[in-house]
């Protein structure tokens, strides 16, 4: 049995980090708090060069029974994962900066990142659900932070919806068990096909509905807009973004090594999940006029061209690329937008960010880069995501599902011009323009360009997200 | 060589946005001779060109070899006279450009960035390539409208123009994203592409490959009945928008047929080619018939173009008909589509610049409201005359090398639907007529909110940007072998194509 831990140093480097950092937090004066900041980003770091050292070397393998795979998907996913979590940290800095409860802040952030990767990597049911469960659980204490009326209700209303789904997929996972006498996923495979249908059936869309809350899609998504809305604007950067990296994944994962050959046509139920958040997501962010919830909506929507590329996990070769791809130039692009909202923490409509191209024409240049890139206008990183994820839909034989996504590509552009066409208004509104600093601004810069140059060097990117999962 | 014409803009244009001392006559100055030394390269390409019809000065970098993307271009016949428009186009525009005041540092930019993006559509010859630069050029519109363009209704307008242009644009894609899957190895470059020549037989699956990309450019040329978007973009755009929306972006549909419709899918193209005409016939009877009921100088203007693109649908079209023709009227027929883009380019962009005049003077588009201008303003009469006439199509005129031609093509396999688009030439010469005679004729009469100094003639910014535009009209309606010796070879070579 290969115990190595030295395969998860990323994930370890995380939990420690936290653990050292509660310890070292609860003694250290609140103006030196800072040092648990560095903390988490050092381990961010110490994750990302243990990950570039796996894929360097090729290192792929099976560790503690076959429970978690380090792969090509591990790999990548980490690298966004831990990417995105660097960005959520540098942006926070200033809004959390001197808190009663600074050390928590980054110490939650670095744990429910830990669950993430644990999601990203899991090749078993019950590893993916403990991975659910430290993914979630201080995700909803993070949304509470801020203590006040909005976002006290935004963690109660992403903790219940949470706790429902969290049951109903520990059934799911009981379900399929039942069904396989197993819940490795390779063993999975070999079992499910002659398993009974219904069994599989239901247990899958179990399972599916945690996965769905995590990943804010339709119909486990009404949480997003209110608790998007409701916490803190890095936090709302926070659970828009990096469950959706670990969910997707792990989707992926599970329906294209557990499920391959299995009767249950999941295919067409993820297109049909994928068309509704993409519809439902776009519909509802028509007439928003809180930036927040629009982002909050068009993340629903993006979710929908992502499940896309879960769709037809095994029916092309080009549908785990296209879908990696897409998740980091996404997570970019986000949390570049979300960047901006930290940086002016008094623009809360969009009329408030009349006239932004005059008062701070680097940020509304951010804006522009981040909401022309989640349209897909190339050539940013997403453009390039959309056209890997259509083309994988089409190869995938569902035509009509990229068809309508181009659609709803086009819907969309409505909304996001109607945040963009305020930002050459002449006017200027009095006092909205307050910035928060420079952590959030220079963060909202890294991002932008890094979502530029994704989408220009999408060639050397896109091979490292090529090649097969473990069995 | 090539990419340093394309990208040299985009330099200058990334000088200007760091440099913030300079004052705005000097951005100016700096962006006048940014296009003046790209149109110097580009006669130098266009003097080392040479005979014979194939690709020059080509290039291929691999860009994302995983998804069959490649940085690839290279000019031949069809892109090198649209290269050289652009790069005429985008120095006229930089001379009249020197009256600007408002913004003038954001205004510099997005024009020097928006002709790298427009000679970067023309020289490339990957489809993700040309996908980009053509989305990007809606962008980079769309802040032109809305940022220059007249108030509110700018904005509404240019919210308008991207989102009709982008579904296009989409729609493209989707175009391109069917050839590249039905290519094997996959595929995005034209060349390997047009070897393949992968939709061969495939029926109904070319067939809405076909209609993707012919939809996604019909929506960009405009041809009716997609042209809904472009009477507001037109009218709200500010002058040099105007020109160069006209000019050079509304050359990307009909340049997009004839670089990637015809020779990517050659029978499908056949199969189809009878639509094309149609509408192509359709459109400049229609855009002819209601530019004719305009008040408007500008609007009447834009629905003239619907008129004249639809001439070179008609011809390209007819270049896809074989039975009972014979290649060298096919050839014929491209070899004046792609002249009459050139031509368009030169004489519309001259009319919307023109037009910018009367609105800085008038402050307003009716013609109603002016009439006899001859008199305080003989150069801007002279000047809207010569641009009317050359664009109603009279011999000694780049219009007239261009409609002959594609008449003559197109007649012999399309008599009827050639008969039918000829009426066009009518009615443009009717309505031409009769705006130059209301506003330039007759005793004085100006609109109230022209001021006590009286209406002001042409003054030098706007006669050296307009000016050179008329004459390179004339000098192609008088000389035209240097254009058509390099268009000829290449129309060939692509009439050889579509009849694989």
């Amino acid at each position: 049995m290969n115990e190595n831990l030295a395969a998860l140093i990323p994930e370890t480097a995380l939990l420690g980090a936290a653990v050292a950092g509660l310890l070292a937090g609860s003694w250290l004066p609140r103006r030196r708090q800072w040092v648990v900041a560095a903390l988490a980003a050092a381990a961010c770091v110490t994750g990302v060069a243990a990950t570039a050292v796996t894929m360097a070397g090729g290192r792929g393998q099976l560790v503690f029974s076959g429970t978690f795979a380090v792969d090509t998907a591990t790999d990548a996913g980490r690298l966004i994962v831990l990417g995105a979590l660097l960005l959520v940290c540098a942006m926070s800095v200033e809004s959390v900066r001197g808190h009663e409860r600074e050390t928590e802040y980054y110490v939650l952030l670095l744990l429910t990142g830990a669950g993430t990767l644990a999601m990203v990597g899991a090749n078993d049911l019950l590893t993916l659900f403990a991975g659910y469960l430290l993914a979630s659980v201080p995700a909803y204490a993070l949304a509470g932070f801020a203590k006040d009326a909005s976002s006290t209700e935004a963690a109660l209303k992403y903790y219940l919806m949470g706790a429902l789904t969290g049951v109903v997929m520990l059934a799911g996972v009981s379900v399929l068990y039942a069904a396989g006498h197993a819940t490795l996923y390779g063993d999975l495979r070999q079992a499910l096909p002659s398993a009974p249908y219904g069994l599989v059936a239901v247990g899958l869309v179990a399972v599916l509905a945690g996965l769905l809350f995590k990943i804010g899609g339709v119909p486990a998504h009404f949480w997003v807009p209110d608790v998007t809305d409701g916490a803190m604007a890095p936090v709302a950067a926070y659970v828009t973004t990096l469950p959706k990296i670990g969910g997707l994944i792990a989707a992926f994962r599970l329906l294209h090594q557990a499920l391959p050959a299995s009767d249950v046509n999941w295919p067409l139920l993820l297109a049909v999940l994928a068309a509704l958040s993409m519809t439902l997501g776009n519909l509802a962010a028509f007439f928003q006029t809180s930036v927040k919830r629009l982002l909050a909506y068009s993340t629903i929507s993006q979710v929908g061209y992502l499940l896309m590329a879960v769709a037809v996990a095994t029916r092309t070769d080009l549908a785990q690329p296209a879908l990696l791809f897409y998740l980091a130039a996404y997570a970019l692009t986000n949390l570049g937008a979300f960047a901006v909202v930290t940086e002016l923490p008094d623009a809360r409509t969009l009329a408030d960010y009349r006239g932004l191209a005059r008062s701070r024409p680097a940020l509304a240049a951010v804006l522009v880069v981040c909401l022309l890139g989640l349209v897909g206008t190339p050539p940013t990183g997403v453009f390039l995501g959309k056209l890997e994820v259509f083309t994988a839909a089409i190869n995938g034989g569902y035509t009509w599902l990229a068809a309508l996504a181009v659609a709803n590509t086009v819907a969309s552009l409505f909304y996001y011009l109607r945040w963009l066409a305020p930002l050459f208004h002449p006017a200027v509104p009095t006092n909205a323009h307050t910035t928060t600093g420079h952590w959030p601004a220079t963060t909202a810069y890294l991002a932008a360009t890094s979502s530029l140059a994704l989408g220009l060097a999408g060639g050397a990117v896109l091979p490292l997200f090529t090649g097969a999962l473990l069995p | 060589m090539l990419t340093v014409v394309t990208f040299l803009p985009l330099l200058a244009c990334a000088v200007l946005l760091v440099s913030r001392g300079l004052p705005d006559r000097a951005r100016v100055w700096v962006w006048i001779a940014t296009a003046a030394a790209d149109l110097a390269l580009v006669v130098v390409l266009w003097a080392g060109f040479g005979a014979g019809g194939g690709l020059r000065y080509e290039q291929r970098v691999r860009w994302i070899p995983s998804a069959g993307v490649s940085y690839h271009v290279g000019v031949d016949g069809l892109s090198l006279p649209l290269v050289a428009l652009t790069c005429l186009l985008f120095l006229a525009v930089a001379v009249y450009s020197l009256r600007e005041n408002r913004r003038v540092r954001s205004y510099t930019c997005l024009f020097l960035f928006l002709q790298t993006v427009c000679l970067g559509l023309f020289v490339a010859l990957d489809l993700i390539l040309f996908f980009v630069f053509f989305d990007l050029s809606i962008v980079g519109m769309f802040f032109v409208i809305a940022g220059w363009g007249h108030g509110e209704q700018g904005r509404a307008a240019a919210l308008k123009f991207f989102l009709y242009t982008f579904i296009g644009s989409l729609a493209l894609l989707l175009g391109f994203i069917g050839l590249y899957l039905a290519a094997t190895p996959h595929t995005f470059d034209m060349l390997d592409l047009t070897r393949a020549n992968p939709l061969a037989g495939r029926g109904a699956y070319a067939a809405l490959v076909l209609l993707a990309i012919g939809v996604g450019l019909a929506v960009k040329t405009p041809t009716v009945p997609f042209h809904t978007w472009l009477p507001p973009a037109h009218t709200d755009a500010p002058a040099t928008g105007s020109a160069i929306l006209a000019g050079v972006l509304l050359k990307m549909g009909t340049y997009g047929f004839v670089r990637v419709a015809m020779p990517l899918l050659p029978s499908t193209w056949r199969d189809y080619a009878m639509v094309f005409i149609v509408v192509g016939a359709v459109s400049a009877v229609y855009g002819a018939l209601v530019a004719l009921g305009q008040t408007h100088f500008k609007r009447m203007i834009a629905y003239t173009s619907v008129n004249h693109m639809g001439y070179i649908i008609l011809a390209v079209g007819a270049a896809g008909v074989l039975a009972g023709t014979d290649a060298q009227a096919r050839a014929l027929a491209v070899t004046g589509a792609v002249t009459q883009m050139v031509s368009h380019g030169l004489l519309t962009a001259a009319l919307f610049l023109l037009s910018g005049v009367l609105y800085d003077r008038g402050g307003t588009y009716e013609m109603d409201q002016y009439s006899g201008l001859a008199a305080p303003s003989p150069k801007l009469a002279t000047a809207t005359g010569v641009a009317a006439f050359a664009s109603l199509g009279i011999p000694g005129f780049s219009g007239f090398i261009a409609e002959f031609q594609i008449f003559t093509g197109s007649l012999a396999s399309q008599a009827v639907a050639t008969a039918i688009a000829l009426t066009g030439i009518l009615i443009t010469a009717a309505l031409f007529l009769r705006a130059l005679r209301g506003m330039f004729m007759g005793s004085v009469r100006l609109p109230s909110s022209v001021g006590a100094g009286g209406f002001r003639d042409l003054v030098a910014p706007e006669t050296f940007s307009i000016a050179p535009l008329l004459t390179l009209g004339l000098v192609i309606g008088v000389a035209p072998r240097f254009l058509l010796d390099v268009i000829e070879p290449a129309s060939r070579t692509l009439v050889g194509l579509v009849a694989r």
